[in-house]
């Protein structure tokens, strides 16, 4: 039972990053119907930002201005890359982030060395009992960023202007041009936003472990997590987030005993798995709106 | 795409065309038949270009020094790879993220049937005969590829380019446990031995030297996998491969089975795929668990975008620009003096070759969709009509 239990919280952990990360995929898919596979690098250069910035300002100061650096960075690659792009087909933008990804991948990669880079997190692998059970400080960390994160993001969408237009541009760009809504604008502050939530995802991953330069592939992660939840619904985007680290954690924690034969590390691709199956059953993912096609 | 001709009432029924229509005199370039139009050499200057770039290409390896060849040999390979992947993404536009995988299911069941039966670490069935251990992997990746083929019926772009991705992680994982295959991380194991009637060409003979006959191998195979490709995207096939690319409800409104199509796709993908992958290593003769990552994946997607979509010569041409790419970014240190060519000092030109790949991809993608096909057919239509601008 402490096991589950202790797996539970792990995989929540874990899952809260895996979440931040699918609702920036999530913001970005629903103001340009994009996968932006830059992702993974805006998500290290958060981190490592952070890294660098924590030993002068700390922690806590050091990842609000990472999200803020990363997100003009997400700003100014909407502005370069992908607005020329509009009315091309989704997939040409989409292989244009991958080449993106490619290329901060390797700039960062000289600013993170050979070695795994600490990003000053308090927390380390220290642990708080909580009704017995010793549970590491960190997962509470991700766990309230993500709940922090969320309500901002709730409260944005809902009630601020800003967020009205964003949500109006998403569901039609020329209605709301019409209306005066600035939709290009909206496309820009959605990849600024992405961006943002990125890199703080970035700085909790690297909570406890550090950064080096594999650390990217964490990001691709939150992939399973947005089709699971399908690709246009940021609710959807935590509940899969979530998901996926369970299943990550449960198979950490017991492949290894039960299903021995599929080898070392299976966790690491699990769900990878899951996105398989839940595929086969729901194609528009368990949250996602059914595409109604005509020719 | 079957051809039913109902008798209509209104118009007499269409004389048909000849098969074959004769070409006016002094009109070289005009088409009175389709065939014509879809022949495999369809002006004069194709006829003759095709020609002299054969007779060159047979000539280099009487030319060019042994490591360069190598390096072409590589080309004309990750070529093979690369229209396999311009047949499903480009031409049937079904996105695949997931080349590598095919790849490396190639290149493995190739080394397992050419492998030595006596090792006891390794399998191997001991048969080295080339076209036997080829025709293994481009089957055993075909295979695959009709598994993977509902996925595609059931999804569609993005979705499937996510699950592509998924399939190229679950491969690495794979590769990585599956020691009896391919001896583990790390380790690794030889590759399929190039044995051609009981000549091993990666072994230098008396006539030639192992680049030499390497070259003409590949290349050889190169010619007769993008003939097939040409073939395949001018026929019928090809056409309904386009049809569900511009809009598959469309065209299975028009009578094209939409499943079959893509599982047709994905199989002949996973065909050159596999061949690709079952000869890469060849050259080398040795592979590495690790090779078949997301970044060979990216390389093979860059070949397609960087050479032009939907064109078996933009592949190609793509597919010699990526393999030579790092022979180029290794002639960067002569040049720009604070460039290192190890691995440990920053910066350094493998740095540079994997930055090169990302921005090459987003900047043809923004300046030059067509790619490289793009900037010849830019080039062909200025001299076309030369002096005038159009």
């Amino acid at each position: 039972m402490r096991d589950v239990l202790l797996t539970v919280v792990r995989g929540l952990g874990f899952g809260s990053v895996y979440a931040l990360l699918a609702v920036s995929f999530v913001i970005i898919y629903k103001s340009s119907k994009v996968v932006s596979f830059a992702q993974p690098a805006l998500m290290l250069a958060g981190a490592v930002l952070v890294s660098y910035l924590a030993g002068p300002v700390g922690f806590y100061l050091a990842v609000p201005l990472a999200a803020v650096a990363i997100g003009m960075l997400g700003w100014g690659l909407e502005r370069t890359t992908i607005r020329p792009m509009i009315g091309r087909p989704v997939f040409v933008v989409a292989i244009i982030t991958l080449g993106l990804d490619i290329a901060i991948r390797v700039v960062v990669n000289v600013f993170i060395g050979p070695d795994v880079r600490n990003v000053g997190d308090p927390w380390g692998l220290s642990t708080v009992s909580i009704a017995g059970l010793p549970v590491q400080e960190r997962y509470i960390a991700m766990a309230v960023v993500l709940l922090v994160v969320g309500a901002g993001l709730f409260a944005f969408f809902r009630y601020s202007r800003y967020g009205l237009a964003m949500r109006a541009s998403s569901l039609d760009q020329e209605t709301a041009l019409v209306q005066g809504v600035p939709v290009g604008s909206m496309t820009a502050l959605a990849w600024a936003m992405a961006a943002g939530i990125a890199a703080v995802a970035g700085a909790f991953v690297g909570a406890g472990g550090g950064v080096d330069q594999s650390t990217w592939v964490i990001a691709l992660k939150a992939l399973p997590a947005i089709i699971i939840g399908g690709l246009d619904s940021i609710g959807g985007a935590v509940v899969g987030g979530l998901l996926v680290g369970l299943v990550e954690s449960f198979f950490a924690t017991y492949q290894g005993e039960y299903l021995p034969w599929l080898g070392q590390n299976f966790a690491l691709v699990s769900p990878y798995v899951l996105l398989l199956v839940v595929l086969l059953v729901r194609p528009y993912g368990l949250f996602g709106t059914r595409e109604v096609e005509r020719v | 795409m079957t051809a039913v001709r109902e008798p209509s009432s209104e118009s007499p029924t269409p004389t048909p065309a000849p098969a074959k229509g004769r070409r006016p005199l002094g009109r070289p370039l005009l088409h009175t038949a389709y065939g014509q139009d879809m022949a495999l050499l369809n002006t004069g200057a194709k006829k003759v270009s095709v020609l002299v770039l054969l007779v060159v290409a047979l000539l280099l390896p009487f030319l060019l020094e042994d490591d360069l060849l190598r390096l072409l040999a590589t080309g004309c390979v990750l070529a093979i790879g690369a229209i396999g992947l311009n047949l499903v993404t480009g031409y049937a536009g079904q996105v695949s993220l997931g080349h590598a995988f095919f790849l490396g299911i190639g290149a493995y069941t190739a080394a397992v049937v050419s492998g030595d039966p006596d090792d006891d670490r390794l399998w191997g069935l001991g048969i080295t005969f080339l076209p036997v251990w080829l025709l293994a992997g481009g089957l055993a990746a075909a295979l695959v590829g009709l598994v993977v083929a509902p996925l595609a019926s059931r999804l569609r772009g993005l979705y499937l380019a996510i699950v592509t991705l998924g399939l190229v992680f679950l491969g690495t994982h794979v590769w990585n446990e599956w020691d009896a295959v391919t001896g583990g991380i790390g380790v690794g194991r030889p590759a399929a031995d190039p044995v051609l009637f009981g000549v091993d060409l990666s072994r230098r003979s008396e006539v030639f030297s192992a680049d030499q006959q390497l070259y003409l191998l590949m290349f050889v195979l190169l010619c007769v996998f993008a003939l097939l490709g040409r073939n395949i995207a001018r026929s019928a096939m090809g056409r309904s491969f386009a049809a569900v690319r511009d809009r598959d409800i469309a065209a299975e409104v028009t009578g094209v089975d939409v499943r079959k199509v893509k599982r047709r796709a994905f199989v002949i993908s996973g065909f050159y795929a596999g061949c690709a992958g079952a000869l890469l290593y060849s050259i080398t003769g040795y592979l590495d668990p690790s090779s078949f990552g997301l970044l060979l994946s990216v390389q093979f997607v860059a070949m397609v975008l960087i050479g032009g979509v939907s064109t078996i010569s933009g592949s190609i041409m793509g597919a010699f620009f990526i393999a030579l790419l790092p022979r180029l970014t290794r002639e960067l240190p002569e040049y720009l003096p604070f460039m290192s060519s190890s691995a440990t000092e920053t910066p350094n030109v493998f740095q540079v070759e994997t930055l090169l790949y990302g921005l090459l991809i987003v900047a043809f993608l923004l300046l030059e969709p067509r790619g490289l096909f793009g900037l010849w057919v830019r080039i062909r239509n200025y001299w076309k009509a030369w002096p005038f601008s159009y």
